[in-house]
C-alpha cells in the first residue's frame, strides 16, 4: 500500500574502498582497510590500528571549491561530502548552481561528532586568548549539522535538511528517517547517509574504555574478528556513505537505476532496562526492533534471505545472533545467511550504518553474499543458534531477495531496515 | 611601496572571490561586499590573511572601516608605519 521507496544512487568513502566499484571489489574479495596508525602509537594508544579511508589521491576539486578547501580540517565532512555528492551523481541528478532549488528533495545526514581536528585548533586559539584568529568556518565545520548544511547548498535541496545522531545507529536511522519522510508524502527524494571523523580524538575514548583490541598492532588485518571465538574488541574506523532514496514513481519517470527497494524498518530503544545499559543492549528491545521492522515491511521472518548484522567483534556478538534467532524464530540450518563487514572496515561508528547499508544493497546487483573475514573460528555460542554453513567464510554466489540490516548504538538504541531486490510487483 | 602592497592584497582577495567574479574586476575602488560579491563571513578571513602577510594586527574598528580595497590599503599603510 501507499508510496514505494527505492534506492537510486549510492556513494561511499570506506576504509577499504572509496567509490562504489572499489568498495564492491573489496567486499567481494575480503580486502581489509584496517592499517597500522603511527599517530596512535606515538600517542600511547593500546590499540594502534584503525580503518581510515584513503583519500590522499582523490582530487577534492571534484567536490569542493578552492575557497571551501581553505582551512578544511573536518575529515568527517570531507568523507560525507564525497559520499553525498557521489550518490547524487550516481543517481544521475544534476549538480548545477544555476538550477533552481528543488523543494521536493531533502537530506538526513547523520554524524556522531564533526570536525574534531578543526575544533582542536579552535580550542588552542581560544585558550591562548586569540578567539579573533578562528576564521569564518570554525562554526560550519564543527556544528553537527555542518555535513547536511554543506551538502544542502551543493545540491540545492529545498526540503528538510538535517542531521541526526544516535551513536552507532546513526546511519541506519538516517536511512529510515528519510524513508519515513518520503512515505508520508513530505518529500519525493531524500539523500540519506552518515559520516564519522578519523583520528585519535574520536577513537581515544573507546581506547580508554578498553573495548578495542590490543594484541593485533603487528597484524592489523587479523584484528577485527566479528563472530569469532578469538574476537577481542572492535577496531575503530571512519568514513561515510550516502544513498539517494526516492519514490518509485519518480525513479521510473526519470528512468533511474534502481538498486533496491526499502520495504520498511524500525527504530527503537531498549530504554536501558532489562539488562540494557548505556553500553549494552536490552535484548527485548533488539528483538522487538527486528520484529517491528518485519511487520512494518509486510515481510514474514521466513522471507529473510540474509542479514547484515551490527556484529562489532566484541563479546556481544553471540547475544546479537541469539536475538536474531529468537526474533525471527529461525535456528541452525534455517538461520538466514549472516555477514558483518566490520571484519574488513572495522567499526566506522556513526558512519557504520550507512557504509554497511550500501554494502548490503550491493549484494542484490552482484548476486552474492559477501564473505566474512577472520571468523574461521566461529564462537561456539553462535553455533548454538546458527549453523556454520550460514556464516559464509568466502563470498558466495546466491541471489538474495530480502535482506535485513541492523545497527545498534550506545544509549541502548536500535535500528533495523529491510531491503528487497527491486521487482515491478511488490509481491514476489 | 603601495603598489607592492596592492598586488599582495589582490592575491589574498582573489581567493575569496565567488566563482562568477573575474579577478580582473578587482580595482582599488572596489567595494568588497557590494562590488566583488565577497561573503561578509569571508571578510573575517581576508583580515586574518592580511595580518599574516604584513605581520600586523587589525582591530575590530579597523575592520568596520574596511569597505573597499583602498580602505584596506590605507589601514595596512598606517599599521606598517606604526610598526617602525
Amino acid at each position: 500500500m501507499g508510496t514505494r521507496v527505492v534506492v537510486t544512487g549510492m556513494g561511499v568513502c570506506a576504509p577499504n574502498g572509496v567509490g562504489l566499484p572499489e568498495f564492491a571489489a573489496a567486499l567481494r574479495s575480503g580486502i581489509s582497510g584496517i592499517r597500522f596508525q603511527q599517530k596512535l602509537k606515538d600517542l600511547n594508544f593500546s590499540c594502534q590500528i584503525a580503518g581510515e579511508p584513503r583519500i590522499e589521491t582523490i582530487d577534492l576539486n571534484n567536490y569542493f571549491t578552492k575557497l571551501q578547501q581553505k582551512g578544511l580540517e573536518s575529515s568527517g565532512l570531507i568523507y560525507g561530502v564525497m559520499a553525498g555528492v557521489d550518490a547524487w551523481r550516481d543517481a544521475k541528478l544534476e549538480i548545477d548552481n544555476d538550477n533552481p532549488l528543488d523543494w521536493d528533495s531533502g537530506i538526513v545526514f547523520g554524524t556522531g561528532i564533526l570536525g574534531v581536528d578543526k575544533f582542536k585548533d579552535a580550542i588552542y586559539h581560544v585558550d591562548a586568548g586569540n578567539v579573533r584568529r578562528l576564521g569564518s568556518t570554525t562554526v560550519m565545520q564543527t556544528m553537527a549539522s555542518g555535513i547536511s548544511a554543506y551538502l544542502g547548498g551543493m545540491l540545492g535541496c529545498g526540503n528538510q535538511v538535517t542531521t541526526n545522531s544516535s551513536a552507532c545507529t546513526t546511519g541506519t536511522e538516517a536511512l529510515l528517517m528519510g524513508y519515513d519522510r518520503i512515505k508520508f508524502g513530505k518529500a519525493k527524494r531524500m539523500l540519506v547517509g552518515s559520516c564519522s571523523d578519523s583520528g585519535p580524538y574520536v577513537w581515544g575514548g573507546f581506547d580508554a574504555m578498553r573495548i578495542l583490541p590490543r594484541k593485533y598492532n603487528e597484524k592489523p588485518k587479523k584484528a577485527s574478528r566479528p563472530m569469532s571465538a578469538t574476537a577481542s574488541g572492535f577496531v575503530p574506523g571512519s568514513g561515510a556513505a550516502a544513498l539517494v532514496l526516492e519514490t518509485l514513481e519518480s525513479a521510473l519517470e526519470r528512468g533511474a537505476t534502481i538498486y533496491a527497494e526499502v520495504l520498511g524498518g524500525c527504530v527503537n530503544s531498549g530504554g536501558q532496562r532489562l539488562g540494557g545499559s548505556m553500553t549494552a543492549p536490552n535484548s527485548e528491545g533488539v528483538q522487538q526492533c527486528i520484529r517491528d521492522a518485519l511487520s512494518d515491511s509486510g515481510v514474514h521472518a521466513n522471507e529473510i534471505d540474509a542479514i547484515n548484522g551490527h556484529l562489532t567483534a566484541t563479546t556481544k556478538d553471540s547475544l546479537e545472533i541469539r536475538n536474531w534467532s529468537l526474533a525471527l524464530n529461525r535456528h541452525g540450518k534455517d538461520f538466514p545467511y549472516i555477514n558483518s563487514f566490520k571484519g574488513t572496515i572495522g567499526h566506522c561508528l556513526a558512519a557504520a550504518g550507512s557504509i554497511e547499508s550500501v554494502g548490503t544493497i550491493l549484494q542484490f546487483s552482484e548476486n552474492k553474499i559477501f564473505g566474512n573475514v577472520n571468523c574461521e573460528d566461529v564462537h561456539p555460542e553462535i553455533l548454538k543458534y546458527a549453523n556454520a554453513s550460514r556464516i559464509p567464510q568466502k563470498t558466495m554466489d546466491f541471489a538474495p531477495k530480502v535482506i535485513a540490516k541492523a545497527s545498534f548504538g550506545f544509549g541502548d538504541v536500535n535500528a533495523c531496515a529491510i531491503f528487497k531486490k527491486y521487482s515491478e510487483s511488490k509481491q514476489n | 611601496m603601495r603598489e607592492e602592497q596592492y598586488q599582495k592584497l589582490k592575491t589574498i582577495v582573489e581567493t575569496y572571490l565567488p566563482e562568477d567574479v573575474d579577478p580582473k574586476e578587482i580595482k582599488k575602488e572596489s567595494d568588497f561586499i557590494q562590488e566583488l560579491n565577497i561573503n561578509s563571513a569571508n571578510l573575517v578571513d581576508i583580515v586574518l590573511d592580511v595580518e599574516d602577510e604584513f605581520d600586523i594586527i587589525l582591530e575590530n574598528e579597523d575592520m568596520d572601516g574596511m569597505k573597499t580595497i583602498n580602505d584596506a590599503l590605507e589601514i595596512i599603510e598606517t599599521k606598517l608605519a606604526d610598526k617602525e
